[in-house]
């Protein structure tokens, strides 16, 4: 032990600290270098653009790998490689994403106008506009009931599971039948509410409350899940401060638990509404299909957003499916609205470290 | 104002893990007792069975007796809450709450129970509180800034100033110092041998110079053997503690030639 601690560490000075770098612009001139590599296989074969892009993808992240494993080390050429992998993964999410965005823009905007925001679609004489307010108002009233019905419920029972519960078999089973309640297909949750409001209140009974019945269904387990996430992130250091300064387990979970958690659980429920809110399959069945503007969800037809869309394709006229991209620019606004706002909220809530 | 606690043959579990075995002893009113032993030996174990707090953890339970004045804590109809508001507790990591303020924070004993007070009041229990936990001058301009925006020696000093903002009667506090500079541990230490006037102070401490300073009587914690339950080896005057214990392993542990 001592021989070895007394002499100096050989090996030390032939750890280099230092290696070659590649210059920063390297990545954009082995980009250029890709691009107009790639370019000849369109100029000489006649290629198009999407295979022009995939080759000079392939040259840009082959170059910049090799020219780094001469120059740099091993290790750096993997990161450049894997970081270039990581980007072109990205680019290639973004593509759907962004193609449909400006889809629904391109063919959306030109049907919104004032008149078509303001009136419904019921006409009393043929030179009347039609619009979509009765969709959106009942997009709104039947998606506010079913929120009404799944936020407290989802909310109780994930406090349950995570408070309570802990890991007996009531709580276990309870996950075990939301988790089923997640891959239930919406049109089967339409069927239930269907023909629960059918054995209730007879047959052909469809109203707006019917469908927001059917959508809790769809909710419950989300908002379940994400407020159990929540509820999970709280540290249990907290919960006992609160315990030993003698506060009873109902005001630690109030003012404790959900207070610390508010902000993520807020963000839960606003992004389950963005989710629920473009469903069509059930309130099809439900909710009934009408042109009138209905504000009473327990009495009568009402239609949504989706389910305009989805009459107006059935109709096929092209004024009728420039209303259908007009109304898909109005639910896709909503959606972005919502998750804007779901950021906006958890921010606020979010438990400040003032650092 | 303040209480005795009489401990007889407790043992605390884990679910089925037995961590403390067999522990009796008599915690004296208005006097300050420390606990001393290797960690992992079983002493926030027991400080947490003291208030009830070991419960707390799913499959903890407790068996034996503990006394405070008189009255048994773990009767069927003893109220756990009830006890917890008298018996206070600090954490052996700080733990403020991070939706509250420094201000709210202190009061958090009190809001956290939907006692109403006035305002006058509320900020006279925040200074004294703060005051006596040593950080008043540090935070006194910021009291609306997050509790979670101190570091982490005044976020310690900030869960004792509220433990005693509801004036407990008897005090546990696991390791209060342990993240402390000298000046505000030495400060805790004044805090101490202040409050032991009114209250009762249990505390578990891994500095054996603290033990001797503040305290009055010492409990040595020690496992038997690895894997086997922690048990009390020794419960003493601190005096004696420190001048000729008992025990031969006390003597051992106390002068570092341990293990
Ligand atoms: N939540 C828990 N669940 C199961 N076992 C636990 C739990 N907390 C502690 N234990 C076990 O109980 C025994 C005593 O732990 P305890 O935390 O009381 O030690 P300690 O004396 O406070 O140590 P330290 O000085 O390191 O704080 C240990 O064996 C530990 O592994
Ligand atoms: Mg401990």
């Amino acid at each position: 032990m001592t021989a070895t601690l007394t002499t100096p560490p050989a090996t030390s000075s032939t750890i280099p600290l230092t290696h070659g770098r590649l210059p920063r612009w390297a990545p954009g001139l082995v980009a250029v270098v890709a691009i107009a590599a790639a370019g000849l296989f369109p100029l000489l074969l006649g290629w198009g653009v999407v295979p022009w892009v995939i080759v000079s993808v392939i040259f840009y992240i082959g170059g910049l790998t090799l020219w780094a494993a001469v120059v740099e080390t091993r290790r750096s050429a993997v990161d450049r490689m894997v970081t270039s992998l990581v980007w072109t993964a990205f680019a290639i999410a973004l593509v759907p994403l962004v193609s449909l965005l400006w889809t629904v823009i391109s063919k959306g905007l030109p049907a919104i106008n004032s008149t078509f925001l303001t009136y419904s679609a019921f006409r009393t004489s043929l030179d009347q506009p039609v619009g979509i307010y009765h969709a959106i108002m009942g997009t709104l009233v039947i998606t506010f009931c079913a929120a009404v019905i799944s936020v407290p419920i989802g909310i109780f029972a994930a406090i349950y599971l995570v408070e309570y519960g802990k890991g007996n078999r009531l709580a276990r089973g309870i996950t075990f039948l939301v988790d089923v309640m997640t891959g239930i297909p919406s049109i089967v949750a339409g069927l239930f509410a269907f023909s629960m409001f059918t054995l209730f209140f007879g047959a052909g009974y469809r109203s707006g409350i019917g469908g927001a019945v059917a959508l809790s269904l769809l909710m419950i387990p989300i908002v379940v899940r994400s407020t159990e996430e929540m509820l999970r992130l709280v540290p249990d250091d907290l919960r006992e401060a609160a315990y030993a300064l003698g506060t009873p387990k109902w005001r630690t979970i109030t003012k404790v638990v959900l207070r610390t958690s508010l902000g993520g659980i807020i963000t839960g429920v606003t992004l389950a509404t963005a989710r629920i809110i473009g469903e069509t399959a059930p309130l099809l069945l439900i909710a009934g299909l009408t042109t009138r503007t209905n504000m009473n969800p327990f009495d009568g037809f009402m239609t949504t957003l989706p389910v305009f869309i989805y009459s107006q394709f059935q109709k096929g006229t092209p004024a009728d499916f420039d209303l259908a991209w007009g109304t898909a620019l109005v639910l896709v606004v909503i959606v972005l609205l919502l998750n804007i706002a779901a950021r906006v909220i958890g921010k606020i809530f979010a438990p400040k470290t003032g650092r | 104002m303040a209480k005795s606690i009489d401990v007889s043959e407790l043992d605390i579990y884990y679910g089925d893990f037995l961590a403390v075995q067999g522990v009796n002893m008599t915690i004296q009113a208005k006097s300050v007792t420390a606990f001393i032993g290797p960690s992992g030996c079983g002493k926030s174990t027991f400080l947490r069975s003291l208030n009830r707090m070991h419960e707390v953890i799913p499959g903890a339970r407790v068996e034996g007796k503990v006394m405070v004045d008189g009255q048994s804590l773990y009767e069927p109809n003893v109220d756990p809450v009830a006890v917890r508001r008298q018996i206070g507790m600090v954490f052996q990591r700080p733990n403020p709450f991070p939706t509250m303020s420094i201000y709210e924070n202190v009061l958090a004993g009190n809001r956290l129970n939907a006692k109403k007070m006035k305002k006058a009041e509320a900020d006279e229990i925040v200074e004294s509180s703060l005051r006596g936990a040593n950080l008043w001058t540090e935070v006194k301009d910021r009291l609306g800034r997050p509790g979670m925006g101190l570091s982490g020696g005044q976020q310690q000093r900030l869960c004792i100033a509220r433990a005693i903002a509801v004036q407990p009667e008897v005090l546990l506090m696991d390791e209060p110092c342990s993240a402390l500079d000298p000046i505000s541990t030495s400060a805790i230490e004044d805090l101490i041998h202040e409050l032991k006037t009114e209250y009762t102070i249990v505390i578990v401490t891994h500095n054996m110079q603290q033990a001797a300073r503040v305290s009055d009587e010492t409990g040595f914690f020690n496992l038997k053997a690895a894997g086997e339950p922690g048990h009390l080896v020794e419960f003493n005057s601190t005096q004696k503690m420190f001048a000729n214990p008992d025990n031969e392993s006390t003597e051992a542990y106390i002068s570092g030639r341990f293990g």
